[in-house]
């Protein structure tokens, strides 16, 4: 494996018609940035010819990823004519992986109808039914951290906090609730990569997700609508003839996007604190920062580094001629380091003006569900983190998740000083 | 000079000074008005300007647009007929003394 140093110097002398940023080896040990760098300046909208997951454009500005991401109707997301994400495996029966249909791989109309179904667990009164609870968890979970010791923060502190947040929204029994991070990886994982070691495995294991959920399901069918996620697919009159494989679909969504996302952002977050002590110590001096903190955490991390559509038709885009049927990837993770829309991108600055302007959670008809939830938990991280350390350190080299997707860390190891 | 005149949901009322030409929600955030975060910089892409215009100016501002600024207000909360996405409201002397009214939260 070649190191970051070693990468740089490839991004800059590479030919162009080379470079393949989907390579999850590169991601393993951060080392993109420098060949986002070049496509942005040299060919912000990149084809790459081959790949592991075949040939696929490359959306690498801000404004261009909005563009795309707007324009539904050129660029679906429906999973009939392809896929969200690069690997058709995650979510399509090819190869070895399985159908796993849900509304962010659909278009409209039927992409609102089940987005609607689920909607109303994020809407402003759920939220602040979550708050109180999701403060009292985070202090018990800071509380329970050593001070001067190093422990990973991504077990201990992201895992813990996600997971739990998502037992809540799903109403899953909280004892079993390591089950959901773990069908959370199995779902974004190929085998291979240290989780599974067989697509049959992989099947498997989400054979049991759908089993143990489809008993949950049958529970709340009894019972009168409650404000959760899965009460509300089993009674919302929109949702009564899911099939298994729908319901399935439906669920790893909600699993994913509710769990790894936020994981990745609150391990970021610490890591921020650490790489950028004299904002962590403006902010510890001035609370008022936090409502642009959070917002920064969620740009600096990027925890989807990207989402794919497939054109339907041929379109001529930015000077390129984008064919039908080809893949399109929009890397969050380098729009929201275009330098001519973020300045200073690479940094983390406290104070950024106009720090919501970012596309972690994506534009258009596809925006993320649970944006509000995650800043909810953000929020009440930093704010608690913030009243108790007067540094967050880490202390040895991270070990990042290797996905073109899941921007995020598997260990993070930190010390926490009083 | 036009003046926007912006209402929470809790009935408060902030009474700013627009330049012709603005978006409404540039209107808001250039005033710090609490309550529109216009995530997307005004392209309609991202639903958190959604205000809900005075029923007696709807007429002027006219309804929402067909297309993504229809797409997106029909995927957010507790929509209304004068529901519109503030960054699409182009502010004109004609608009002076539009009232506007803002959501519990934007998503």
């Amino acid at each position: 494996m070649k190191t970051q140093a070693e990468h740089a110097e490839i991004a800059r002398t590479i030919p162009l018609d080379k470079i393949d940023v989907s390579n999850p080896e590169l991601f393993a040990i951060e080392a993109l940035h420098p060949y986002f760098a070049r496509l942005r300046k040299e060919a912000p909208v990149h084809y790459c010819a081959e790949s592991a997951y075949g040939p696929y454009w490359s959306i690498t500005k801000f404004n261009d990823i909005v563009a795309v991401d707007m324009n539904h109707k050129v660029f679906s997301s429906d999973h009939t004519n392809g896929s969200f994400v690069l690997d058709d495996t995650t979510l399509n029966a090819v190869e070895g992986g399985i159908s796993l249909p849900n509304f962010l791989g659909m278009d409209p109309p039927t992409h609102d109808v089940h987005r609607l179904a689920v909607a109303p667990i994020v809407a402003p009164q759920n939220l602040l039914r979550f708050e109180a609870k999701i403060r009292e968890r985070t202090k018990n979970v800071l509380d329970s951290l050593p001070i001067g010791e190093t422990f990973n923060w991504v077990d201990r502190v992201s895992i813990e906090l996600t997971t739990m947040m998502l037992a809540t929204l799903l109403d899953f029994p909280f004892e079993d609730r390591s089950k959901l991070t773990r069908w959370s990886d199995v779902v974004t994982t190929r085998p291979g990569y240290g989780l599974v070691d067989t697509w049959e495995q992989r099947e498997q294991e989400l054979m049991e997700c759908l089993a143990y959920f489809q008993e949950l399901y049958a529970e709340r069918k009894k019972l009168p609508p409650q404000p959760d996620l899965v009460s509300m697919l089993a009674h919302a009159p929109s949702m009564q003839n899911l099939t298994p494989t729908d319901f399935l679909g439906m669920l790893v969504l909600l699993i994913v996007g509710g769990n790894d996302t936020t994981r990745s952002s609150m391990s970021g977050g610490a890591y921020a604190a650490s790489l950028f002590p004299e904002g962590f110590a403006k902010a510890k001096a001035n609370r008022a920062l936090i409502s642009s903190i959070v917002p920064e955490i969620v740009r600096w991390q990027t925890p989807i580094s990207h989402m794919r559509r497939t054109a339907i038709e041929d379109i001529e885009f930015q000077g390129q001629k984008i064919r039908k049927g080809d893949k399109v990837a929009m890397w969050y993770l380098s729009g929201n380091r275009d330098e001519e829309v973020i300045d200073r991108p690479m940094e983390f600055i406290v104070d950024r003006p106009r720090p919501r302007h970012h596309l972690s959670f994506g534009f258009g008809i596809h925006r993320c569900l649970g944006n509000r939830v995650a800043e909810l938990q953000l929020k009440v991280l930093v704010e608690e983190i913030l009243a108790r350390y007067s540094q967050v350190e880490v202390v040895g080299e991270p070990v990042r998740v290797p996905s073109n997707l899941i921007h995020g860390f598997i260990d993070l190891p930190v010390r926490l000083h009083a | 000079m036009p003046k926007i005149i912006f209402i929470t949901s809790d009935g408060t009322e902030r009474v700013v000074d627009a330049a012709t030409g603005q978006s409404a929600m540039e209107v808001a955030l250039d005033n710090l008005v609490e309550g529109i975060d216009g995530d997307c910089g005004g392209l309609a892409a991202c639903g958190t300007c959604h205000v809900y215009v005075d029923p007696d100016w709807i007429g002027k501002t006219g309804p929402a647009a067909p297309g993504i600024e229809q797409e997106m207000l029909a995927l957010t909360d507790n929509v209304q007929e004068t529901s519109r996405l503030s960054c699409q409201i182009k502010i004109s002397e004609e608009l002076d003394g539009l009232v506007l009214r803002m959501p519990e939260a934007q998503h």
